[in-house]
């Protein structure tokens, strides 16, 4: 019976090629916007580390004071002395302090010209702690980060442009005129959004190039190469000034399991503050945050507000086409009152009628989902018009977007019908015959 | 006519009517607030930078193994290696003009501060402090920008001074834009006056003011100081420079090519990548990418959804056409004209859009208040709701023309048939 309805349902839509074309063009166009913004969408906010974003926590603390604080909230990172005085009491499972630095690969045998290099300044937990995967070697230990070892993780594609990708431990690469010894290379890893630095970057960039321990990169007085936001006076000129200065520059991180530790670690973090405020350093009441990376990531807001907008606005657009294909099937349906009346008197059930008429508009809503998953594809490749490459590159036409295309559309559209179908089916026989 | 017939004969079709009152009602809302956004993003992207556009070009590069800008002898040798670069650039065939300079408009990377009237000020004190941006550079700025000088003069030679990055030294000359200088010293009269930076005790005296230079931040959150600019006549020495070049006319793609390799043979230690050397119009094109593309997107959108809304009209009628053909043909056999029937149906999808379009107006209302919650976005002007109102009742209108005038072709003999 369902290949009889299917085979009755195409003849139906030939018969009135031109309604039939703008139902399936409104549905296609309809689930095309919308799967487009829903692919950016799921880009962007889709959770880089889903098994401990729980776990992972941001420390903050106030050490600007109302006045100059972002709107009560503290800033977004630490200065170098509350970053260190944190990290000197191991409170936490594991722990890391990051920030962003810069350097240049010196030239070597056949490359002539330096290479930029960007990557981070990190502890050994940083490899632990945010699940870093090997390819070879490991992390380093937190004695090379107590002895200010010069060691380095370099990323899979740095491996790839400096040894062709050969196992590079224990070699030795010159980073901006000083040696460092390779420990480890990393697979190809850049959780997006960048969840652990989203103080200097918006949460979409390109991989990093290596890690080097925090220790080191502070004996070697190296800058941040990312964000430095300051308050009150600037008038600091030496690294030491720079230190001691009321300037925020580096993201902390602590690994906390259970939500006593996390209760612990709050603790700690107001009692430091209390202390600074005693000591007279801060002349405000603790003001400290401890929040985790989904937390961190809705606080930074990193999902672009064109994506949040443009996904509104199209599942409106999708429900004003869904709106109208109702339209249109009433129309369709109940114009063939007179062959329902035939049928009926013939001894189909409304069950049946029912049936017949769900199955033609399934067939509508697959053929839109055909035509929707066409406009997708053309539509995914030109979202570099609204997003800057960086986060249209993650939009991807994948088989679960080609699956969910297709899903949406039949199942919107069956929607759509449930009330058309129902009118048809309770199309009075005895009348239709009547009036013939 | 008399409308109540027709509102009786409309109570028959029910779901119908709502159907298409409700989609008028949503498309309403949506391209109210489309075209609306369409209409900001327009505003923004049209906004002058007061730079000359054309033939300008923006060169940055890292340098490697550079000495330490935290030193003075360090910093005495990164400006020799800059003073080097300059020269090498400013003796390229087709260049008019070079500065170095921390940033352009658009650029999204800034030095921002607040400047105020009075010496000493702390950050927190609301109001004497105005926001703005620094631009480091040298007297070469305003031609090589192609800045217009409204009053004062220029920064010469003399006037400019050297510094590391992170140093603050005192500043004692400065050219501000007219809309920072009006702000400081509203009778227009602040060249000669002092301003004090970044709650510094010492007075930077204003030489100069400029008619427009917008900020280096494209983003909403320079929206209150998106034209308070500060020109500092200093070079800033750093790892890193960038290098402002204004060129000949129609000779700016031949300059470009030709920068990476000159600076490579002045000193081969440095990084220059793809994105390096780069036309004032892609700076332009990448910082308004995202509203540029929002407008089309919106544009997209707004036309696609009127169409469909169109389609959905003229199928819904067709059908009411075909259902009714009978009484067509009895109107018509009782005297009614083919202009009475063509009128009747226009007159029905007025009242139907109409209906709509009132509750649209609410929904329109209500999607922007909800977006004004959420994003940046200003309230809707009651213009936009009127020109959509008015959009989408000649839009019912015209869908409506071509099964209202089959209609108007029923003979009226069909009323003698039986269907």
């Amino acid at each position: 019976m369902f290949a009889y309805y299917l085979q009755l349902g195409m003849r139906s839509l030939r018969r009135n090629p031109a309604l039939t074309t703008l139902m399936v063009m409104a549905i296609g166009f309809g689930v095309a916007a919308s799967m487009i913004t829903y692919s950016v969408f799921r880009a962007v906010s889709g959770n880089p580390i889903p098994d401990k974003s729980g776990q992972l926590f941001t420390p903050q603390v106030d050490a600007w004071g109302p006045q100059q604080n972002l709107k009560g909230e503290p800033a977004e990172a630490l200065g170098y002395v509350d970053a260190m005085a944190l990290m000197r009491t191991l409170h936490a499972k594991r722990q890391t302090l990051l920030y962003m630095v810069q350097m240049s690969v010196m030239p070597d045998g056949e490359r002539d010209l330096p290479l930029n290099a960007n990557g981070y300044a990190v502890g050994g937990d940083f490899f632990p702690m945010f699940e870093v995967p090997f390819q070879y070697g490991a992390a380093w230990s937190r004695q090379d980060d107590q002895s200010r070892a010069a060691v380095v993780v370099i990323s899979a594609e740095l491996n790839q442009k400096l040894f062709g990708g050969a196992d590079s431990v224990g070699r030795s690469v010159d980073f901006g005129g000083h040696d460092y010894r390779i420990v480890g290379v990393t697979r190809p890893w850049n959780p997006r959004p960048r969840f652990f630095d989203l103080f200097s970057t918006q949460g979409f960039e390109e991989p990093s190039d290596f890690y080097m321990p925090f220790n080191r990169a502070l004996d070697l007085q190296m800058r941040t190469g990312g964000r430095n936001s300051c308050r009150g006076k600037l008038d600091f000129t030496t690294w030491d000034g720079w230190l001691q200065s009321n300037c925020v520059w580096v993201t902390p991180w602590v690994e906390l399991d259970s939500a006593a530790d996390v209760a612990s670690y709050r603790r700690f973090l107001e009692s430091y503050a209390a202390d600074q405020q005693k000591a007279g350093r801060f002349d405000w009441a603790p003001n400290v945050r401890l929040r985790n990376v989904t937390e961190w990531l809705d606080y930074e807001h990193v999902v672009p507000p064109e994506s949040r907008m443009s996904l509104l606005v199209s599942l409106g657009f999708f429900l004003i086409c869904l709106i109208n294909t109702v339209g249109l099937l009433l129309a369709k349906f109940l114009r063939r009152s007179g062959e329902i009346g035939v049928r009926r008197a013939l001894g189909a059930t409304r069950r049946e009628i029912y049936t017949q008429y769900l199955i033609e508009a399934a067939a509508v809503g697959l053929a839109g989902g055909l035509v929707g998953l066409l406009l997708t594809a053309a539509g995914v490749s030109g979202v570099g018009l609204l997003f800057p490459p960086k986060i249209a590159q993650l939009a991807e036409l994948d088989f679960s977007l080609v699956g969910l295309t297709l899903l949406v559309a039949v199942v919107a559209t069956l929607l759509a019908a449930f009330y058309p179908a129902w009118r048809a089916a309770r199309v009075q026989p005895a009348w239709q015959l009547k009036s013939n | 006519m008399k409308l109540h017939p027709m509102i009786a004969a409309l109570r028959k079709h029910k779901a119908g009517v709502v159907l298409i009152a409700l989609q008028i009602a949503l498309t309403l809302a949506i391209v109210c607030n489309a075209i609306f956004i369409i209409g900001q993003r327009i505003d923004r992207v049209n906004r002058p930078t007061g730079l000359d556009e054309g033939n300008l070009f923006l060169a940055t590069q890292q340098w490697v193994g550079a000495p330490s800008a935290d030193t003075p002898d360090g910093v005495a040798r990164l400006d020799a290696m800059l003073k080097e670069d300059l020269a090498a650039l400013r003796n390229l065939p087709g260049v008019a003009s070079v500065a170095p300079i921390n940033s352009v408009p658009l650029l999204n990377s800034s030095w921002n501060g607040s400047v105020s009237t009075k010496p000493d000020r702390k950050f927190s004190d609301k109001g004497d402090n105005v926001r703005t941006t620094y631009y480091f550079s040298d007297e070469n700025v305003l031609p090589v920008l192609g800045l217009r000088l409204v009053a004062g003069r220029n920064f010469t030679a003399a006037d400019v001074q050297h510094q590391g990055f992170r140093d603050n030294p005192p500043r004692p000359i400065v050219i501000l834009t007219k809309d920072l200088a009006d702000k400081l010293y509203p009778k227009g009269d602040a060249v000669g006056k002092a301003v004090y930076i970044d709650g510094s005790g010492s007075p930077s005296t204003i030489i100069g003011v400029v008619a427009r230079l917008q900020v280096p931040g494209s983003g909403t959150w320079t929206n209150n100081f998106a034209w308070n600019s500060t020109l500092v006549p200093t070079r800033l020495n750093a790892n890193f420079s960038r290098y402002a070049v204004r060129t000949k006319p129609g000779q700016l793609d031949a300059v470009m090519r030709t920068v990476a390799p000159t600076l490579y043979k002045v000193n081969p230690l440095r990084v220059l990548d793809d994105d390096s050397v780069k036309s004032f119009g892609d700076i332009r094109a990448k910082a308004y990418r995202a509203d540029v593309g929002m407008a089309i997107l919106m544009g997209v959108i707004c036309l696609v959804l009127l169409s469909v809304t169109a389609a959905g009209i003229v199928g819904l009628t067709s059908f009411w056409v075909g259902q009714r053909h009978r009484q067509i043909g009895v109107r018509r056999a009782l005297g009614a004209r083919k202009v009475d029937i063509l009128h009747y149906f226009q007159l029905e999808n007025l009242l139907i859009a109409g209906s709509g379009a009132l509750i649209g107006i609410g929904m329109a209302v209500g999607l922007n208040l909800a977006l004004m919650r959420y994003y940046e976005m200003d309230r809707l002007p009651v213009l936009y709701t009127l020109i959509g109102v008015i959009a989408v009742l000649v839009l019912g209108q015209c869908a409506v023309f071509v099964p209202a005038r089959r209609a108007s072709n029923v003979p009226p003999v069909t009323a003698t048939r039986a269907v």
